[in-house]
């Protein structure tokens, strides 16, 4: 059975130029142990449809899907109050910006415990115990130490160490990366990917990762989903989408890799991919 | 969706017509600025048109028709429509002329604290160092005295009057806007575009007043209403405490504290000129706020 | 071919004063950098964050001083700290930001920030400003259409472009890029990328090219230079350093940049498959 499950997403949001779809009719699904990556360029809607599985959008987004389900369970039909026990839990996020995603006026000790506290019911000793552990299992040296420290403290890559920490302090079925590595240097980002990708391993979980950079797709990805504009251009496994790609706009976004650069300019989108959807 | 916003955007037309249309969506979306405005607009009417719309002579006194009370009321007079006060003269009359002397006020005072705090705290936020601190200090001293207390001061040493009472508020007011304007241009400094204009060849003052200023603007506006309120306030209560404008100038603080032993017993003579400010000040201040949701870039919501 | 830009060992120190607590320090944030760039090559500068690639491509812009070294500019020695900035200096040297959302002024038109280089350090007739400023931007790709909007219209290539022709209208020797399509999408990079590469045939530019993606560095540059805390440690010719790297940091480099060929995921997977 799938891990997460969407199938015909829409996602709307109201604007004072009128109603805007963020994503138009997006499916997929996500099995478990597996790594499954959605690409896109800005604008094509791949963290929304994250987001909006997670329902985490502001109340101007109206959000419908044919099916939205996590381990079998109905996340559209379910309470606030339900959703908020999955997320967190058994689906944790982690972002772009490290060093925004934590609270600058708690030290990083207090913020992991804290979800220990309110999604495992730790005591006060057990979850420091488990908080030492956890920084220990994303390889943060001296991790006693570095509990007390605030955020401002430590370096970017430090500090998603510290988010997948927190992400991976419940045991998560599903962890959801959004351009976890976007912002940090290219030295720490292999880091932080062999992480992330041993972390998957060791604890068995399915990983989304989002994403605009097609060499992070190619080294972690089983499977991957294109989208452009809303819409899912295609999905393959990675192997198959580097090989022998399907559609035109998967075409296009790897030629215009400078990595295959072949003459003394490069493709450009727009030469390669004619948008059919743009006339609608 | 900020990819939507965008191409929305770029379509549309970019002449100056087109940026009024899109001030006036965003202004006009808060519906307390648009009546604000138009408060204001009327305000601005009745003080330029004062002598042909005041039935008399705001200081003519009718020794007949002493402490009249208003139409409505027994024993008012269609002539006195807002009743007369304790030596006969009709207050409506007092009250349109009164705007004048409050909208004067309003603009001078505005006028000059924000000429002068934009001046300093633009130098202030710019070269930092020792100019910065000096300029700063002498604004906390400034800040560091009750604001009406200083002015009754100044207005003391200065002599009493209108124009001494407005530059005494103006130096009051200055401080706000030397802060916001070196807050503003200190974040700014250091913005790419600055440096491009610094690689372009722009000198300091061109830097200063041209490249950064304008950007700078907003909170300034927002602020310049307030104070301009707020200046119509301290005038009044400089005209209250005899500092002010000097009777029978028909100032609205001025006519307050003339009034004030007859606050319990015609109860016209003091309410009404209190209600004046009042209107005013709120009027002003609801188009401040429209002012700085229309204004500001980054509170538009594209 | 002529030599445009040469660095001779520059240093750049930061004093940073000490409070009540801290202890006044100084952060060397480069340490002795020399190269020099022929006209019409591009010079790539590669490193991670706090490399101090941003802090000599400021020098090289000639926005900050050196502390110490030398800066050649044309075979001319300058040094701004001790003033000898003229006119004719400044317009031999450019500079195209990372972010197109910050360096474009959000009150200006489109016209006025191409015409104001003209404005400050020239003394055409504003006709002819006006016409050199739309031959740029058709240059750029745009067209005089935009002439008079307001940079919040358009999106970040187009701004990006705008950048790339206002650094352009002094007709400077030297654009300094400092991460010019880092912002930018893939399909946006490459237009870009093959915009500066037009111009740079066209009008026979030098460019240094700050970066810290190495594949964007492959494609365009000539010449490559490694940087490591302030330090240049390696420097060479594209082929020559991204063929046999020296240095243990460039390796590192190297082995990080994660590898989007078809017999890098097959390698991946089979590993994979192994382990599992």
């Amino acid at each position: 059975m799938a891990l997460l499950e969407i199938e015909n997403l829409v996602v709307e949001f109201q604007t004072a130029a009128g109603p805007f779809r963020a994503v138009n009719g997006v499916s997929m699904k996500v099995h478990e142990r597996e790594v499954l990556a959605i690409v896109g360029e800005s604008g094509s809607g791949k963290s929304v449809s994250m987001l909006a599985a997670m329902g985490l959008l502001p109340w101007t987004a109206k959000v419908t899907a044919d099916k939205l389900t996590f381990n079998g369970r109905d996340l559209l039909g379910m309470s606030a109050n339900e959703r908020r026990k999955i997320i967190g839990k058994d689906i944790a996020m982690i972002f772009q910006e490290p060093i925004a995603s934590l609270n600058p006026c708690f030290t990083v000790g207090f913020q992991i415990e804290e979800v220990l506290r309110i999604h495992m019911g730790l005591d006060k000793a057990g979850r420091r115990k488990r908080a030492i552990e956890l920084f220990e299992a994303v390889g943060i040296p001296d991790p006693a130490e570095r509990l007390g420290h605030f955020p401002h403290q430590m370096s970017g890559g430090q500090c998603q160490r510290v988010m997948i920490a927190i992400a991976i302090a419940c045991n998560p079925k599903l962890l959801i990366a959004d351009e976890p590595t976007t912002a940090l240097d290219v030295t720490i980002q292999k880091q932080i990917l062999d992480l992330l990708m041993k972390l998957q391993a060791e604890h068995k979980m399915g990983l989304i990762m989002i994403t605009h950079n097609m060499g992070v797709v190619a080294e972690t990805a089983d499977r991957v989903v294109v989208q452009y504009k809303g819409r899912k251009m295609e999905e393959a496994d990675v192997l198959t989408l580097f090989e022998n790609p399907k559609s035109n706009y998967t075409r296009a976004l790897l030629a215009a890799l400078p990595d295959n650069a072949t003459g003394d300019r490069l493709p450009t989108i727009s030469e390669l991919f004619v948008d059919e959807g743009a006339a609608q | 969706m900020s990819q939507a916003a965008a191409t929305s955007a770029v379509s549309t037309d970019p002449s100056r017509r087109a940026r009024l249309a899109e001030f006036w969506y965003y202004f006009s979306e808060n519906r307390g600025a648009v009546i604000g405005l138009v408060f204001f607009l009327l305000l601005v009417l009745l003080a330029v048109f004062a002598p042909w719309i005041a039935p008399h002579d705001p200081v003519a006194q009718y020794r007949d028709a002493v402490l009249v009370p208003p139409v409505w009321q027994e024993g008012g007079r269609a002539g006195y429509l807002l009743g007369t006060d304790a030596v006969g003269r009709d207050m409506l009359s007092r009250l349109i002329y009164g705007t004048r002397f409050s909208l004067f006020v309003g603009v001078i005072v505005t006028t000059l604290s924000l000429v002068g705090g934009i001046a300093l705290g633009v130098i202030a936020g710019y070269f930092r160092g020792w100019v910065d601190t000096v300029i700063m200090r002498v604004m906390d001293i400034i800040l560091a005295f009750p604001s009406l207390l200083l002015a009754l001061v100044l207005v003391a040493v200065l002599g009493p009057g209108l124009v001494n009472a407005m530059i005494a508020i103006a130096l009051v007011f200055q401080p706000h806007f030397v802060r916001l304007t070196r807050a503003a241009v200190m974040s700014e400094k250091t913005r790419d575009y600055v440096v491009a204009a610094k690689v372009a060849g722009a000198g300091h003052g061109r830097l200063m007043f041209k490249t950064i200023l304008p950007n700078c603007m907003a909170p300034l506006i927002v602020q310049a209403t307030l104070s301009f309120s707020s200046a119509i306030l301290d005038a009044a209560a400089l005209g209250f405490l005899g500092m002010g404008a000097q009777p029978p100038t028909p100032e609205w603080g001025t006519m307050l504290a003339e009034a004030r032993e007859f606050i319990s017993s015609h109860w016209w003579v003091v309410t009404l000129p209190g209600i004046a400010i009042l209107i005013t000040v709120l009027a002003i201040n609801l188009m401040g706020d429209g002012l700085r949701d229309a204004l500001d870039p980054k509170l538009k919501r594209s | 071919m002529s030599v445009i830009l040469e660095a001779r060992n520059l240093v750049r120190d930061y004093h940073i004063p000490g409070g009540l607590i801290k202890k006044a320090k100084t952060v060397h944030a480069l340490k002795g950098v020399s190269f020099s760039v022929e006209q019409g090559k591009t010079l790539a500068i590669v490193g991670e964050s706090g490399c101090g690639k941003s802090t000599l491509g400021r020098i090289l812009t000639l926005i900050d001083p050196a502390t110490s070294g030398e800066l050649l500019i044309e075979g001319k020695k300058i040094d701004i700290a001790k003033g000898d900035m003229t006119p004719e200096m400044r317009r031999k040297v450019q500079i195209v930001f990372q972010n197109p959302y910050g360096s474009l002024n959000p009150r200006q038109k489109i016209g006025d920030i191409l015409m104001e280089p003209l404005v400050i350090n020239t003394d055409t007739p504003a006709d002819e400003r006006r016409d050199r400023a739309m031959t740029m931007l058709k240059k750029v790709g745009l067209t005089d259409l935009h002439f008079n909007r307001y940079p919040h219209m358009f999106s970040g290539g187009q701004r990006q472009r705008i950048a790339i022709a206002r650094a352009l209208m002094l007709n400077p020797k030297l654009l300094v890029l400092d991460e010019p399509v880092s912002a930018l999408d893939l399909s946006v990079q490459a237009q870009v990328l093959n915009l500066l590469a037009d111009l740079q045939d066209e009008l026979k530019l030098t460019y240094v090219f700050i970066s810290h993606d190495l594949s964007v560095v492959r494609y365009i540059a000539d010449d490559v230079m490694v940087m490591y805390f302030g330090e240049a440690v390696e420097y060479g010719s594209r082929d020559e350093v991204f063929a046999d790297p020296k240095h243990s940091y460039t390796r590192t480099l190297f082995a990080a940049t994660p590898r989007a060929d078809v017999e890098s995921i097959k390698a991946r997977l089979a590993k994979k498959k192994q382990a599992a």
